[in-house]
This record gives C-alpha cells, sequence and structure tokens, in this order.
C-alpha cells in the first residue's frame, strides 16, 4: 500500500471547531500543506483574526498573534517591517478585512507591505450568528438582512480584488474558491503563488478564496457549494486581477 | 549622535523623539495631530538617520496595532497622538495590556471633550488613570512638567515597559510639548540591574515551541478571570515599587497645592510670590498619575493635621478624585479645595495665588 496523502505536520492532530461544510478547514489544509512543502513553519508569524477562524492558533503550530478585529495588515506591516527575513500571513475574513478593517488593508495594499494575505469571503459573519456582510449577495437573506440585502440603503457587495486592482503597489491578486475540488487545486496553487511572491520580495500579495458557509446560509453544505458556483461566482468572478510577478 | 551630557534646546515634542532614540526604540509609528505633530516631523528625519523603522500610519487606530505588532516582534516601540488621537488608540491599547506586550505612549493632551481645540490640557487624566480602552486594566502613566522631564521619563518609561511588561504613557500637555527650553541630554541609564528576557516574542519558532500572542480566554474561571487576576496581581507590584512624586515646602504648611505637569509649574510661580508675603504653601506634585502616589500624600496630612489642600487642575476636576480616594479617611472634604479651569485654557500666577488667598481666608 502506498501513501499517497497524510496530515500536514504543522497542522495539529486535534481538529478544528469549524462547523461541518465549512471552506475555512479546507484552506488550513492547503496552508498546512504548503508551509510544509515550502518549509515555513519555523519561519513565519501568521494573523489570526476576529471571526470563525480566531483560535488558528490551535490548529497550526507557528508564532500566532490574535489580531483586533480588522488590524492585521497593521500588525502584519510591523511584524515584517521588524522582522523582514521572517515569512508573515495574514488570514482574514470578509467583515474583518472588508469592513471593520477597510481602511487597514487599502494601506498595507497601497504601501506595497511584502505580506500574503488570505481572505476567506463567505459572504456573511459567521461567528456572531449569520449578520450581513460587505460581501453578502443583493437579494441574499441574513439575520440582519432578513428580507434579502437590497441595493438601497445597504450598497452592492465589495469586490475586493477588483477595489485593490488600481492600487499600483499590489502585485498579485487572484479569486478562487474551495467549493470543488477542481477549485481546491487552484486555490492552492494561488496560494503557494502569493507565498513564494512573499519569499521571493515581490511584494503585496492577495487570495480572495470564496467559501462555504452553510450555518450562516441556512443550507445544506452540498446546497452551499452550488450557491458559490451559480451565485457567488456570477458577483465574484473568479481569476486573476493582478499578477505583475 | 553623541552620547555624552550636553545641554540641547529642544521643543518638548522633539526631546521625547531623541529620548527614544536613545533608549533604543526600534520603530515608531504614528498619525499627525497638533499639538503633538512635531515628534512624527522630528522622527521621521531622525528615525531614518538611525536606521530605525518610522512609518506614518493611516489612522491612529492603525498605528497603534502597529505598536502592538512591533512589540509582539520583541522591540521597543513607541507611538504618539493629542486626545482625540488617544481615544482612537483605546481599543489597541486594551488589547496590548491584555497580551502585556511592552510600549510607549505619548499623549500630549490638548482640549476636549471633541474635536476640543488644540490648546494645552489636562482633560484626558480619566482616560490615561482609568484605562480608556474596556476592560480591567492599568497603564503606567508618568507625568513631567519640563522639557527635561519629558527627555528623562520618555527614557524611563521603556525600561518600565519592559520590565514590567505593559503599556507606559507619558502624559504631556499642549505647553509642555510646545515648550523650548535648555535641557541636558544623557546617555541612556539603565532603571533596573536586568530586563526579563523577551522570551514570548514572535521570530518564528526556529528550536523552540510556537509563541502565541493572544488576548482571548474563554472558559472562565481558568481563562479571563485568572488572566485578570494575575495582571491585577501586577498592578499591585507596581503601586507598591513606583509611586512617584516631588514634594515641595510640604512640612508645616498652611496650605499644600496639588498638581501636576503644567499646573504645577504654574503653581510654583504663585507659591514663590505667596511664600515672600509671610504664609507658608507648599506643593505635592504627583509624577506618576498612576499608579497614583498616595503613600506620600497621606504622610503629609498626617504630619500636619491642619493642613488644607488645594488641587489644581487643567480640567474640570479628575485628579481630585484620587486626591479624595486617598485623604478620605484623614481628610474631610471641606479642607480639600478645588481650582480648575477646563476647555484647553491654564491657570495663571495671579489666579492661583487669589485661590490661595480665598483658601486660607476660609
Amino acid at each position: 500500500m502506498k501513501v499517497l496523502k497524510t496530515q500536514p505536520k504543522s497542522i495539529t492532530t486535534e481538529g478544528t471547531k469549524y462547523c461541518p461544510g465549512c471552506g475555512h478547514g479546507i484552506v488550513l489544509r492547503l496552508i498546512g500543506e504548503i508551509v510544509d512543502e515550502l518549509g515555513l513553519r519555523e519561519k513565519m508569524i501568521l494573523t489570526a483574526p476576529v471571526g470563525c477562524a480566531v483560535v488558528l492558533y490551535d490548529y497550526i503550530t507557528c508564532d500566532v498573534i490574535e489580531c483586533p478585529h480588522g488590524r492585521a495588515p497593521a500588525i502584519g506591516t510591523a511584524l515584517k517591517r521588524v522582522h523582514p527575513d521572517k515569512f508573515i500571513l495574514i488570514y482574514q475574513g470578509d467583515g474583518d478585512l472588508a469592513a471593520i478593517g477597510a481602511a487597514e488593508i487599502i494601506h498595507a495594499a497601497n504601501r506595497g507591505e511584502n505580506m500574503s494575505v488570505l481572505f476567506v469571503n463567505n459572504a456573511i459573519y459567521g461567528m456572531t450568528g449569520g449578520q450581513m456582510a460587505p460581501t453578502t449577495l443583493i437579494g441574499q437573506k441574513t439575520t440582519t438582512s432578513p428580507t434579502g440585502r437590497c441595493v438601497k440603503g445597504m450598497g452592492k457587495p465589495i469586490r475586493v480584488c477588483e477595489l485593490l486592482s488600481s492600487l499600483e503597489e499590489t502585485k498579485y491578486l487572484e479569486r478562487t474558491s474551495v467549493h470543488s475540488a477542481r477549485n481546491i487545486n487552484k486555490t492552492k496553487a494561488a496560494i503557494r503563488k502569493a507565498f513564494v511572491n512573499q519569499i521571493n520580495g515581490i511584494g503585496f500579495s492577495l487570495v480572495e478564496i470564496l467559501s462555504m458557509c452553510p450555518v450562516g446560509w441556512r443550507l445544506s453544505p452540498r446546497d452551499s457549494q452550488s450557491f458559490i458556483e451559480e451565485q457567488m461566482t456570477d458577483y465574484f468572478p473568479l481569476g486573476v486581477y493582478k499578477d505583475t510577478d | 549622535m553623541a552620547t555624552e551630557n550636553k545641554k540641547v534646546l529642544m521643543k518638548g515634542n522633539e526631546a521625547v523623539g531623541e529620548a527614544a532614540i536613545r533608549a533604543g526604540c526600534q520603530c515608531y509609528f504614528a498619525y499627525p495631530i497638533t499639538p503633538q505633530t512635531e515628534t512624527p516631523e522630528y522622527l521621521s528625519r531622525r528615525m531614518e538617520e538611525e536606521n530605525l523603522v518610522f512609518l506614518q500610519a493611516e489612522s491612529e487606530v492603525a498605528a497603534i496595532n502597529m505598536v502592538f505588532g512591533a512589540a509582539a516582534a520583541g522591540v521597543r516601540v513607541m507611538t504618539s497622538s493629542s486626545s482625540p488621537g488617544m481615544s482612537l488608540k483605546q481599543e489597541g491599547i486594551s488589547y496590548i495590556a491584555c497580551a502585556e506586550m511592552p510600549c510607549v505612549i505619548i499623549n500630549v493632551v490638548r482640549g476636549g471633550p471633541g474635536l476640543g481645540n488644540i490648546e494645552a490640557s489636562q482633560a484626558d487624566y480619566f482616560q490615561s488613570t482609568r484605562g480608556g480602552g474596556h476592560g480591567d486594566y492599568r497603564c503606567i502613566v508618568l507625568a513631567p512638567n519640563s522639557v527635561q522631564e519629558s527627555y528623562d521619563m520618555t527614557v524611563q518609561a521603556f525600561d518600565l515597559a519592559d520590565y514590567y511588561r505593559m503599556p507606559v504613557f507619558i502624559q504631556s500637555d499642549g505647553i509642555i510639548g510646545q515648550l523650548v527650553e535648555p535641557f541636558v541630554m544623557g546617555p541612556y541609564t539603565p532603571m533596573f540591574d536586568e530586563l526579563p528576557p523577551k522570551e514570548w516574542a514572535l521570530t518564528g519558532c526556529a528550536g523552540r515551541e510556537p509563541n502565541v500572542i493572544r488576548t482571548l480566554f474563554l472558559n472562565p474561571p481558568d481563562g479571563l478571570e485568572k488572566q485578570n487576576v494575575r495582571l491585577y496581581e501586577k498592578y499591585d507590584r507596581i503601586e507598591a515599587e513606583q509611586q512617584w512624586y516631588e514634594d515641595y515646602n510640604c512640612d508645616g504648611a498652611e496650605v499644600v497645592i496639588i498638581a501636576y505637569g503644567c499646573a504645577s509649574r504654574i503653581a510654583r510661580s504663585a507659591i514663590k510670590t505667596h511664600n515672600g508675603n509671610g504664609s507658608k504653601v507648599g506643593m505635592f506634585r504627583p509624577k506618576t498619575l498612576w499608579p497614583w502616589p498616595k503613600k506620600r500624600l497621606i504622610e503629609i496630612a498626617e504630619n500636619n493635621p491642619k493642613v488644607k489642600f488645594l488641587v489644581i487642575e487643567m480640567s474640570m476636576g479628575q485628579m481630585i478624585e484620587d486626591v479624595y480616594i486617598s485623604l478620605m479617611d484623614i481628610v474631610p472634604k471641606s479642607r480639600i479645595a478645588f481650582y480648575g479651569i477646563g476647555g484647553g485654557w491654564h491657570p495663571t500666577p495671579d489666579s492661583v495665588y487669589e485661590k490661595i488667598q480665598e483658601v486660607l481666608a476660609e
């Protein structure tokens, strides 16, 4: 018998607290694989966000700082300025990055900080129980948009890759998804590229990952995958938005 | 710059910048706001000369989080601001206090609330000494009343921050910050024989277990309660070890003025005139606003049972609460008078003199 895959060494064996069907666990697995492949575990400092991934330090065995909501890009900026030789990984959700931390991500990107940002976009506030996020789709029902998000008064969902692509110091921006095996593989390649960019001193790289939140969306895990395939990718087209490598 | 004792002429806001460099500050993050902008201006040039990190942040919120990051990375770090900017920093300060990260924060206080004005004020006393941000925490607060002290205290603040693993404030004001005075730029003299090694710093986990810097402690009472009890044991130790003050002419005084920072200098001028006129007026000046130096104040009150106190503040009355609390068992409130000016204005030696007369006549 041949072992094809094992659990990444940088990932703990206790399991996660993520809900069934959640995409965070997939992203975690991909991070672990790439960290192992590139030998980054002992060189990296990870920022844990406020949100469902807040206890990332229980899942990844590396140095971690748990950040105030939205502030990871500012904290990461300082970490990188102090330790330019270390690998700084910023992990944020959509409320974290695109609402309360909008200023921090825009200015870190604009300064061209040599960091890798993983932006997990599940179009909802998961940890607080399913409220409207800046990336919630038009018509999508949440606990704070019970009749569905409408453009009037709530605005349209923010497309982060498109928004950041106008900043000339961003070097690599790609939107991927983890709703299918094919897309998971593409996501892994994108994350890997964002990591390698930092190692090579290329500059600011961000991968926006569309991710399932079955509990927050009130959908089954399978229907959540379909929701991404049929609705999210329609408004948030997958693809490379910037690559100046 | 040379490290020998050198007398120089500088603004208070510039002196704190140079002090930071002398103390080994590696990173400085800030956002412009009057009346503290000379500090970022000065450090933008000096940090570059010394090959250190200077970054003008996009906001006070970002600046204090950069401080959090740099402190977590294990280096000496500072930020500075003035009152409205300090309000914005409070979120980060609460996290930094909880995570026990050492850093130095300069507040050049101006009039408030709101946008207030840009004149000198002492109306941030509550904010600095009572927390300011959410949760159970304290910060050491040093209150200079000259450019010399602004320099000296900033250097000491870095040692205190590292020794106790916590944020340390320099509570200056629009006058002390803008004042140009000669002062001796001494070399860095460590306050402590030894500082605890920063074994908790985030440096990549090569050859050791991963370090995690966190402020989330679920599962009380094993989590947050335990952490808070530990913090308060530390705060108790600091209260025992670091009560800084200056007293002047207090023995046998009829009136003892209690004032800090800029107000204490104005009071000192009034006292000079007064003591020339026969009555005896002294002054007790807290140099640490937290911990409040109550031990010495109680001593003064006990040694001098008939003494009247006059609290002078450039606010509507904030430090006076600490005076009441310190003296509540030994001095009735009727023997504690207050003279305060709010709205970013200051008393004059003449107005303090008149107030002393009133207190003496009561």
